[in-house]
């Protein structure tokens, strides 16, 4: 055990010195590490909000609203298609997730179901390899009588996509504050956590996280570069396609209509054609409108501005007269997800509400780490003086392998570019206090050998092979409790155990190797007959 | 060289277990109690509700002016706590009624109230929606990990260790919260990795004695058990001890010197690192002559069959 190669006492040192070197950018400044040539390693840890300062709010999309919506747009699709058709009914009425209506005359039965049943929309699930989901059902439990059920599926996927377009709307909006490294990700099934670092003004934040975004529509006068030299009206502006290169699209400066009378927009599949294409769908003032305009300018091209570029701008073929419309153009079912996440993008899909706030002050994060690298330090001191005190030479090699094991660990979470909070820095400081456990059991374990008789070298053999197996098991448990806290803790807790894992794997290989290659080393030059523990 | 604990210790912990254990069954009686009693005094992360750190411009806060304006504005129960060189406040709401839209309303106009003359330093403001998941979050996180460690320690060892394992760290872990039930401290996110922590050092402390009973099982084979686990415990009581000192002392400096926002958490790992020392010594080895009492007879003889039993099965 304690003879070590060559090329085995080189392989430790390199190791070594690479966690030196790994952890060494921690120490400068983001424009001195620019400077250095750039096969240096330049990855610092990221500091944790708490460490940083700036806002962490987890928003809830409200799916109990959502349900409502969407059961208050299907009674008024409904009451719509049957008067369309001057069907007559009676009864329509809502329970939770369903919508009922009797149809009065027998004779109308025929045409009332194939309206009804077309008022199911398959929708492009894109999650389940694009497999199309209908939103609803229809069924008759008695002649005449129908009742409308909005299938779970179709719910959770519009939770989903509701969850997604707000993510969406809320990264565009995010990115607008001009902070560095904001993160904005889905948390379970109906939450998104927007965390921001170094952000002072968390109102501000708020207020754009809970803004509603403007989509326009518009008349458009002319298209292409021919606009740019055209004659200026007070009635008229320039804006550009989102083409690869835009073009410039001359429109009414007055919307027509706006995205707060869109209450649906889905990538959908064209009942002719087959073919991708987005449809949207108006509330009944809005529908009301866009069949007035639609009347009045057929043949005309129309805008659809969002965020004052142009994403479509088809021209009106007929009188749009139902509230809803398709977008077609060679979409694919991705493209027209896009699209169709785009216009939905315009408003919020949701209610979305803030369930979770955190937020950290720059002053008090700076303070922080100033408290916990001064805690870590001086656990640190005492912990080396208690091994010195305790082991004399044997203790410094095993206070040599623990700092190593706390360059390891910074060299690991800078190069997994891991995020350093608070209790990181706990688990750090813990880690220390627990990483001269396996030096403290491999010596004891000498000290007892070396009693029982055996010779110097006997005795340091014989402690670490058997301390080896005690210190798999207590670390492997360790490391197991590790684990959990991070796949089911959140946040902070997450910092905490990847560091405490770190501290706890690092510290198995500098005490078991590290350690033991210098009193290897030291046991090869000075030949001593007893071990001075 | 520094020796805390002489080298041949040759404690009898074995003959006190007739006083450790039925001290540690009051204590976990008592824990019970106090549970039901005072119950656990959850933070916000568990009930909802609005935290708010705030640093007073130019001196210390006039904590009773405070209570007064925060008691003013209507928010239930709210604590006013001042702490550091006095210019530092902690304020607590209670979760408001009204959903989880209502608890920034709360935060609002408490900040609105506190004006230019605080400079708001941290708030946190959770929602009743997610204070519930997290409450299941951390009783899950509790449980999976531990019935890991059974399984682990199930597979490396006897199952009477495993079982033994993991009643000593649910033995450490109740008596940490009577700890904190008792002294009604902050239960919050923070004390729960605290609480999981311990459950790792406990672990490791207890898994530590365990192999040495392991090893001395096969040494030898003719010892009586209790003899035998008091052999093993002497011999790694210096390792205890010292493994125990270091990381207090790690803790310790973190507790002083680490500053307000970890103090819940370190001052938890320090009463688990004591709970967790006392129970690797007189709770954990003592309960396998327990758990093998169930075999039937007189404890001391079914040891004795036991230890030889346990031997002839490792050849």
């Amino acid at each position: 055990m304690l003879y070590f190669s060559r090329w085995k006492i080189i392989a430790i040192v390199a190791v070594c010195l690479a966690g030196i070197l790994f952890t060494l950018p921690n120490f400068f400044t983001r424009e001195q590490l620019a400077a250095l040539p750039s096969w240096v390693p330049a990855r610092q840890m990221t500091l944790g909000l708490d460490l940083q300062g700036g806002a962490h709010v987890v928003l809830e999309v409200d799916t109990p609203a959502l349900v409502k919506d969407r059961v208050e747009i299907l009674r008024d699709d409904v009451r719509r298609v049957l008067r369309e058709d001057r069907i007559g009914y009676t009864g329509l009425g809502s329970q939770q997730t369903s919508v009922q209506v009797r149809i009065t005359d027998q004779n109308q039965i025929e045409k009332a179901t194939a309206k009804l049943n077309g008022l199911i929309q398959n929708l492009a699930d894109t999650t389940f390899g694009g497999k199309p989901v209908n939103d609803l059902t229809v069924e008759t439990p008695e002649p005449g009588l129908y009742r409308l059920t909005l299938t779970q599926a179709g719910l959770d996927h519009r939770v989903r996509r509701a969850v997604e377009q707000s993510i969406e709307v809320i990264r565009r909006r995010v990115d607008q504050l001009g902070t560095t490294e904001p993160s904005i990700a889905r948390q379970g099934a109906n939450r998104i956590l927007v965390q921001v670092p170094g952000l002072q003004d968390t109102d501000r934040l708020k207020a754009i996280l809970q803004q509603t975004a403007r989509l326009t529509f518009h008349m458009v006068e002319d298209r292409g570069p021919s606009v740019l030299e055209g004659a200026k009206s007070s009635d008229t502006e320039v804006l550009y396609t989102n083409d690869p290169t835009p073009v410039p699209v001359l429109i009414q400066r007055r919307a027509m209509l706006t995205g707060e009378e869109l209450v649906d927009a889905q990538a959908t599949f064209s009942q002719q054609s087959s073919e991708a294409v987005v449809s949207f769908r108006f509330n009944t003032s809005g529908a009301q409108k866009f069949a007035t305009i639609s009347q009045q300018n057929v043949g005309r091209p129309f805008a659809i501005v969002l965020d004052r570029t142009v994403i479509s701008d088809p021209v009106i073929r007929e009188p749009i007269l139902g509230g809803s419309g398709q977008i077609s153009g060679n979409f694919t079912v991705q493209s027209a997800n896009d699209l169709a996440l785009l216009l939905r993008a315009g408003a919020l899909p949701a209610t979305l509400t803030i369930v979770e706030e955190r937020t950290v002050g720059p002053g008090l994060g700076a303070d922080s780490i100033a408290a916990g690298k001064l805690a870590t330090v001086i656990g640190g001191v005492a912990v080396i003086v208690f091994m010195m005190a305790s082991y004399g030479l044997l203790g410094i090699f095993a206070n040599v392998a623990m700092i190593i094991n706390v360059f390891f660990t910074f060299a690991i979470l800078s190069s997994l570019g891991a995020t350093l909070s608070l209790p990181g820095i706990a688990g750090i400081a813990l880690s220390i206090g627990m990483a001269v456990d396996a030096n403290v059991l491999i010596y004891e374990r000498v000290r007892e050998e070396q009693r029982l008789g055996r010779s110097a070298i006997s005795a340091i053999d014989t402690g670490f092979t058997r301390a080896i197996g005690t210190i798999t098991d207590s670390n492997l448990t360790t490391l197991i409790a590790a684990a959990v806290l991070f796949f089911l803790g959140t946040g902070p807790i997450r910092g905490f155990a990847v560091t405490l894992a770190i501290g706890n794997i690092t510290s198995f290989f500098t005490a078991v190797t590290v350690t033991r290659l210098m009193v290897a080393l030291w046991v090869r030059h000075y030949r001593p007959a007893r071990v001075p523990l | 060289m520094l020796r805390l604990i002489p080298d041949d210790t040759k404690i009898p912990f074995m003959r006190w277990r007739t006083v450790t254990f039925p001290i540690s069954v009051c204590l976990l009686v008592l824990t019970v109690m106090a549970w039901g009693a005072l119950g656990i005094n959850y933070g916000i992360d568990f009930t909802g509700g609005n935290l708010i750190e705030v640093r007073h411009k130019g001196g210390p806060a006039d904590l009773s002016e405070l209570r007064k304006m925060i008691g003013g504005l209507e928010l239930g129960e709210a604590q006013v706590q001042g702490f550091g060189q006095g210019d530092d406040v902690m304020i607590r709401l209670p979760e408001q009624p009204g959903g989880d839209a209502a608890q920034q309303v709360a935060l609002n106009k408490v900040k609105d109230k506190l004006g230019d003359a605080y400079e708001i330093r941290r708030t946190e403001v959770v929602g009743p929606s997610v204070s519930a998941d997290l409450r299941r979050d951390g009783a899950i996180a509790v449980a999976v990990s531990l019935g890991l460690v059974l399984i682990y320690l199930w597979f490396r060892f006897e199952w009477q260790f495993a079982i033994g394992a993991v009643l000593t760290t649910a033995h450490d872990i109740v008596l940490t919260m009577g700890v904190i039930i008792i002294f009604q401290l902050q239960f919050d996110l923070q004390s729960l990795a605290a609480v999981l922590t311990i459950v790792g050092y406990s672990l490791n402390d207890t898994v530590v004695v365990y192999d040495r009973i392991r090893e001395s099982l096969r040494k030898y084979k003719k010892m009586p058990l209790p003899d035998l686990i008091d052999l093993s415990i002497n011999q790694t009581l210096s390792r205890t001890i010292c493994t125990a000192l270091t990381t207090f002392m790690a803790v310790l400096a973190l507790f002083v010197f680490g500053g307000e926002a970890l103090r819940g958490f370190n001052f938890t790992m320090l009463v688990g690192i004591v709970i967790g020392t006392y129970s690797s010594i007189v709770v954990s080895a003592p309960m396998l002559i327990f758990l093998k009492l169930r075999t039937g007879g007189s404890p001391e003889g079914v040891a004795k069959s036991d230890a030889a039993a346990a031997a002839k099965a490792r050849p």
